[in-house]
């Protein structure tokens, strides 16, 4: 199994561990419910360096990347970061990433760890069919990335930088110094909440890791695992490749229609998205909370009145916020209204839930 | 790790303390430790009789879905309502008021293929 360079600090707090997509990377150090809490309320640390990153470069990578990719990309400031899924062309779903344009020719991307080879071949694939300047190198190795996420991150990390983070805004990246550790940083991340991911070097990222808990232990911060992020992102309907979207699910369908720029001139999925818009979808991405006892889990069955099948649950857990049992799923046309009563197959039972307004918070 | 004197255990980290006939029925505390934040009990109803090792219910916590299964046969006194409510009970107190069923023994020589607290501290380390 893979290991970030921060395994033995997350075994010496004690944390438990699991094979996340062939890494080995911390559930819970404290409890999911907890550390959920803790970010919501004041801030957590993460350590997502099993992530996979890349550079694009060239004269023409913009224009590469328009063409990869669903969102407009070319036309981003320097220092400003974008969310995008990548497509195929029947329009199901490669991954989906944040790209940060760097300089004019340099673009940084940020892939799902367990999609990095796949994801990497499909790029470098499309470059060598696209006439423009482009190289793609895959840097996966040489970072590590902590997510620094909560309302007093700001707080937390101005302790350790010269940099006004008051200049940055959502979205934004920048280079500084944090305790002397060079670092990308960028005010982002995967839990609703205002955040930073800190890209650095692995063999810096122990002292950044010590420094940082450190330095928020009297605003609460806490080492967060990977439960508390799946919750986090739940309560805010982030999509999680693999549950929400897949090569199976397109952007539209999943509620990323924002994502999808068909004014470009062509990108790769272009045409077969356009004609799945067209002719209207099929089935939705919706929230639901569940009313009866029970907890609905990914791929659990939805049902109808009549116990006929509609669709089925991608994400489903318990709401550490709203103290109830939230979900995701897919519905035919016809259930989408939020007050819709569905029914939710959970082993040999049937239990209520509503379909409702999201983000859930 | 602490282990309570004169209860049964089985393999899954269930535990079983008989008294009169009757068997109340947890979950061990290394089991709530690896399940973390319990949020879901799953009961059966009362008077529903299972054999040894059936699936009687189902725990979960934040991020796993577990099966219970029962230490020994019997058909099934009380269950722990509290629970429905407070499944953190579980967490808090694995061997008090964190019980999850009572079942009334029918046959009491099953006690004998399960571990007592020695056996079961043993098994422990060897887990670890």
């Amino acid at each position: 199994m893979a290991v970030t360079p921060l395994n033995a600090q997350h075994k010496e707090l004690g944390a438990k561990m699991t094979d996340f997509g062939g890494w080995e990377m911390p559930v819970e150090y404290t409890g999911i419910i907890s550390e959920h809490q803790a970010v919501r309320e004041r801030a957590g640390l993460f350590d997502v360096s099993h992530m996979g990153e890349f550079l694009v470069k060239g004269e023409d990578a913009g224009e590469f990347l328009d063409y990869l990719l669903t969102n407009k990309i070319s036309d981003l400031a320097s220092g400003k970061a974008v969310y995008s899924p990548m497509c195929y062309p029947d329009g199901g779903i490669v991954d989906d990433l944040l790209i940060y344009k760097l300089a004019k020719d340099k673009y940084f991307l940020v892939v799902n760890a367990a999609n990095t080879k796949k994801d990497f071949d499909w790029i470098t694939e499309q470059g060598q069919d696209f006439s423009g300047q482009v190289v793609i190198e895959d840097h996966s190795q040489n970072y590590a990335l902590l997510a620094l996420q909560g309302p007093r991150a700001e707080k937390i990390l101005s302790q350790l930088t010269d940099y006004n983070l008051k200049k940055m805004s959502a979205f934004s990246c920048t280079e500084m110094e944090i305790a002397s550790i060079e670092a990308l940083v960028s005010r982002t991340g995967y839990t609703g909440e205002d955040g930073f991911e800190i890209y650095l070097k692995p063999d810096k990222s122990v002292e950044l890791w010590q420094k940082l808990l450190t330095a928020g232990e009297a605003e609460g911060l806490k080492p967060a695992g990977l439960g508390a992020r799946d919750t986090l992102r739940l309560e805010k309907c982030l999509c999680l490749y693999g549950n929400e979207i897949s090569k199976d699910t397109n952007p539209l369908e999943a509620g990323l229609g924002w994502t999808v720029k068909f004014a470009k001139e062509d990108f790769i999925g272009k045409e077969s998205l356009q004609e799945i818009k067209e002719a209207g979808l099929k089935r939705r991405l919706v929230g639901f909370i569940v009313k009866g006892r029970g907890i609905a889990r990914h791929d659990y069955p939805i049902l109808n009145e009549a116990e006929e099948e509609i669709g089925f649950v991608t994400s489903g857990s318990y709401s550490p916020s709203l103290e109830e049992n939230i979900g995701l799923g897919y519905l035919k046309e016809g259930y989408w209204q939020p007050g819709q009563k569905i029914n939710i197959k959970v082993r040999s039972r049937i239990i209520a839930a509503e379909v409702v307004e999201i983000p859930f918070i | 790790m602490e282990v309570p004197e004169g209860l049964c255990f089985t393999e899954d980290h269930e535990w079983l303390k008989v008294e009169d006939g009757v068997g109340t029925i947890g979950i061990t505390n290394f089991a709530q430790e690896e399940l973390g934040d319990i949020v879901f009990v799953e009961l059966p109803e009362l008077e529903e009789e299972f054999a040894q090792h059936d699936n009687f219910g189902v725990i979960e916590s934040v991020k796993a879905v577990s099966d219970l299964y029962l230490p020994v046969s019997g058909e099934i006194c009380a269950i722990n309502e509290d629970l429905l409510d407070s499944p953190e009970l579980v967490n808090e107190d694995p061997y008090g008021e964190g019980w999850i069923v009572k079942v009334k023994l029918s046959d009491e020589a099953e006690l004998e293929e399960l571990m007592n607290t020695e056996e079961y501290r043993e098994f422990l380390k060897e887990e670890a």
